[in-house]
Order: structure tokens, then sequence, then C-alpha cells
């Protein structure tokens, strides 16, 4: 077994020169320190990423995308096909975890302003993946065409519709006509599964080449500690491995969530029925969601949703563009501002949230 | 710099050739583009549905409704609800929520018209009385021929 594998290194390697590589990833470290905790939420983000990518074409195997078929075809496969109710609820589930891993390791790079130079270009890759991953879970949440998905593909199209100017073309657009149709469905399960993925995968190749070749950024105070070395830990096993670990307890916990609470499918959608009583976004759009409740229908002449949407809108662009305005910290400085903002943040999407799931 | 000083007569041909190359070259790019981009751009948008315009819909016999009750009825491709109030006056209005296009429901225990997806409510008459709806809902007229109940558009 073992000269075979020689073997075959060594065909590559008189080929692609393997050795490189290998020698770049023996020199890898990983710095060890108080918030070295924060690293592994980026690769389970990624192990996420890989299982809704397998479990996704799995789906594909039998998933029909048409009003007609496409709550009969999720029947049968919950129903019918071996296992599909496994493979569906994993997928269903996946996607909540990826959300909230992905909000974890932005937070943490926000808090321990990782973004700063030399990074800001791995931030708005991640923060452009970030908002790709809001849009999976929005496009395939109508896929299963039940109740809830179609009211809540109507609220969220009509909200982008609300958007001065460009809102009513970009809401034609997303609808595939005025309303929430079939065409709908069609094109929803187009950006599902080609255009987000496509782009998605080239936003992680830059991602995960500029982690690889910068490596991981050290938290400010930790980097201007008295030992200029500072503790570190090769990548190549030892961080491997410990993700490695990680990755199979949260397989672990999927598999018991998906298991234990299989995802339900609800009632097929009616477009001639009215909206069912307690009728709530996936919980990741809740605070938005929330906050629209509490806007008033007019504020000074400005329609009420119109002007929630341009503050998250604007909050967002903000929010994507740390690197460039927090100066402080690319330049080594702790920034007090930064953090508040940061807290402020987390407390209203924490809050909002609890008070959208009570409502 | 130093070119044109050197060669003062032949540059402004030159140049002009130049430029004219260029522009000829920017220009068949920007052509080229936009043939290219204008038909994908139209592509993407949706066409126009033929649809029949609807005027006026049968909604059932008087009978079906019961006095304090609401029911949506379908009106070519848009939803409408049919309220009958506990005098057993029949009023029509768009069940689309002027807020964020979710379709409302009647509310016996609340006497109102309400949308579940952010709490609007409208009063009996269609107008939005609570929550972040903006305007009222559009009425529909109702006509009673015979034993049955008719919606039709507000001429």
């Amino acid at each position: 077994m073992k000269p075979l594998l020689k073997k075959l290194y060594h065909w590559v390697d008189e080929r692609v020169n393997l050795e490189d590589l290998v020698q770049f990833l023996g020199k890898k470290y990983v710095p060890v320190h108080s918030h070295s905790v924060w690293y592994y939420f980026g690769g389970v983000s990624l192990f996420l990423f890989v299982i809704q990518v397998v479990t996704g074409i799995l789906l594909l195997l039998y998933y029909k995308g048409s009003e007609e078929l496409a709550f009969e075809s999720i029947q049968f496969i919950m129903a019918k096909v071996q296992f599909g109710w496994l493979i569906r609820s994993i997928h269903s589930w996946t996607a909540n975890l990826f959300i909230l891993a992905a909000f974890i390791h932005m937070f943490s790079v926000y808090f321990t302003k990782a973004y700063r130079k030399p990074r800001e270009v791995t931030w708005l890759t991640g923060m452009l993946m970030f908002f790709l991953a809001l849009g999976f879970g929005f496009s395939g949440y109508l896929l299963p065409w039940n109740e809830l998905a179609f009211f809540a593909t109507k609220v969220g199209t009509d909200i982008a519709g609300a958007v001065p100017l460009i809102g009513k073309p970009i809401m034609v657009f997303l609808r595939g006509g005025d309303d929430v149709t079939g065409a709908t469905l069609s094109r929803m399960f187009g950006f599902h599964v080609a255009i987000f993925p496509g782009i998605f995968a080239v936003l992680l190749g830059v991602h995960l080449l500029l982690v690889q070749r910068q490596g991981m950024s050290e938290p400010l105070g930790e980097a201007n500690s008295a030992d200029p070395e500072g503790k570190k830990m090769p990548f190549f096993p030892n961080f491997l491995l410990r993700d490695l670990l990680l990755w199979l307890l949260v397989l672990n916990v999927l598999a018991i969530l998906a298991v234990l609470f299989p995802w339900e499918l609800g009632q097929k959608a009616d477009p001639f029925s009215s909206a069912p009583a307690g009728i709530k976004p996936e919980w990741y759009f809740l605070f938005m969601f929330q906050t629209l409740k509490y806007i008033p229908a007019q504020v000074a002449f400005v329609d009420g949703e119109v002007l929630g949407i341009l503050t998250f809108g604007l909050a967002g662009l903000l929010w994507t563009f740390v690197p460039f305005w927090d100066r402080r910290s690319s330049r080594g400085q702790q920034g007090r501002l930064v953090n508040y903002i940061g807290i402020f943040v987390v407390m209203f999407i924490i809050v909002l949230t609890i008070l959208g799931w009570l409502a | 710099m130093s070119d044109m000083a050197n060669e003062p007569t032949t540059t402004p041909t030159e140049g002009g050739r130049r430029d004219f190359l260029k522009y000829l070259l920017g220009g068949s790019i920007i052509a080229w583009l936009a043939a290219v981009l204008y038909p994908v751009l139209a592509y993407l948008k949706p066409p126009k549905q033929g649809e029949v315009e609807v005027t006026s819909v049968k909604a059932g016999p008087v009978t079906g409704f019961a006095k304090d009750s609401g029911t949506i009825i379908r009106f070519g491709d848009k939803p409408i609800i049919l309220i009958r109030t506990t005098s057993g006056e029949f009023r029509a209005f768009s069940a689309t929520c002027t807020h964020l296009d979710c379709t409302v429901q009647f509310r016996k225990d609340m006497e109102l018209i309400w949308c579940a997806c952010h709490n609007g409510k409208y009063d009996l008459t269609g107008r939005n009385i609570s929550g972040p709806p903006p305007r009222p809902l559009t009425p529909y007229r109702v006509v009673i021929q015979g034993e049955d109940v008719f919606i039709s558009k507000n001429a």
C-alpha cells in the first residue's frame, strides 16, 4: 500500500511539482492566543457549505421545480425515496446552521478586527458570501412551494420593490412578473442551484486563497504582546485535526437535529387563500421583519417600509465597508467606536429576534 | 513630448490617424458590448402575459355566505375578500394588503380585516386603522342578481 502511494505521489510530483506546496503547508502556522477558538468558525462554515452542496445535488435528482409539481415532488422525496426525509431534513437544518456559523464567523472577525489591512479583500469576499448565503436561504425557502414560503416570498420581494426608483424593476425581475407565481419558483430555483453557487464558488476560492496566502490574523492586543514570536501551532496536522474533530461534532449535532426534529413541509401554497396566522420568516430575517412591524406607516412623508429598508441597506453597506472607514485598527490602534457599534448591532439583532420569536 | 518636438510636421496626421483608430476600436467595443448585453438584459425582463381583463365575477349564491364572515374570491389573478356583515350586507375589497402584498383575512373575534404578516388592521369599510398598512384596501362593487352575488370593479 505504502509504496503504491509513494509511487502515485512521485507521478504527480514529477508533473506538477508538489514539493513547493508540501513545503508551504509544512511552514503554515496558526497563532495560539485567548481568542483562537474563533478561528474554527470559518472552517465550520466551509464544512456546512460542503454538506449543502452534496445534499443539494442529491435533492436535485428528484426535485421538480414547477408550481404544479414542486410540493408533490418533495412529498415524494420525504415519503417514497429511501432516506429522502433524512437528506431533505439535513439540507434544511444545515442551511440554518450554516447561516448561524457564518454569523458567528463574521462577528468574530469583526470584533477581533481581522478585516484590517491587509485583509480587506478577504472581509469583502466574506461579506458577499454572507449576503449570498441569505440569498440561498431566501431562494431555497420557496422551492417546496408551501404556504409559508409563498407569503414569505411575496413579502420579501415586495420589500425589494419598496426601494425608490430601482425597486420595481428588481421586484419584477425577482418574481418573473408582477406577482409571485410559478415563474417566481422557476427563477428562485435557477438562482438557488446555478447562479448563486457559481458566484459563491468564485468568492470562496478567492477567500480561501487569501487566507492561505496571508495566514491567520492576530487580534490587535495579542499581536502587541511582549513575546514577538508568540505561541503558534502548526496548521498541518495539528490545527487540521482539531478542525476535523469539530466537523465530526457538528455532523453529529446535525444528525441528531435532522433525525429527532425532521423538517416539516407544511401546506401547499394557494395563491387564493389568506396569509396564515403566526406567519414568520426564517429566524435570520426575523429581526428585520420585527423592526418593520414597529415602524409606523408614515414617517415624515416617507413610507415606513421604505425608511426601514433604506436604513437596513445603509447599515449593511457601512458594515461591509468597515475596513475602509475604521482607520485606527489598520494603524494597529484599538478603536472603541467600532466595538460599540458591533455590540449595538449584536444586541439589536438578538433582542429583535427574541421579540419576533415571542410575538 | 520629445517626439512631438522633433517631428512637428508629421505628428498631427499621425496623431489624428491614431486617434481615429482608437475611437474606431473603442466604439466597436462599446457597440459589441451593447449588442451582447441588450438581448441578455431584455431577456431578463419577463414578458407581459396576455391575460383576459376580468371586470366581473360570480362569487356564488347569497346563501353560501354566512352572516359575519369573510371569504377570499378569485378575481382574475387577484384575490378579493368578500365580507358579509352581521346585518347581512355584502362588501368586497382587494384582499392584497397595501403594506407588503400579503393576503388579508376576516377576523370574527375582532370584527376587522386583518393581515397576518405584519399585524395590519383594516375596519370593515377597508380603512387602514392600525399597524403598518399605508393605504386603505381598494373597494369593489357587489351586486346581487337574483340568488347570486357578483363582484365587479368600481368604474
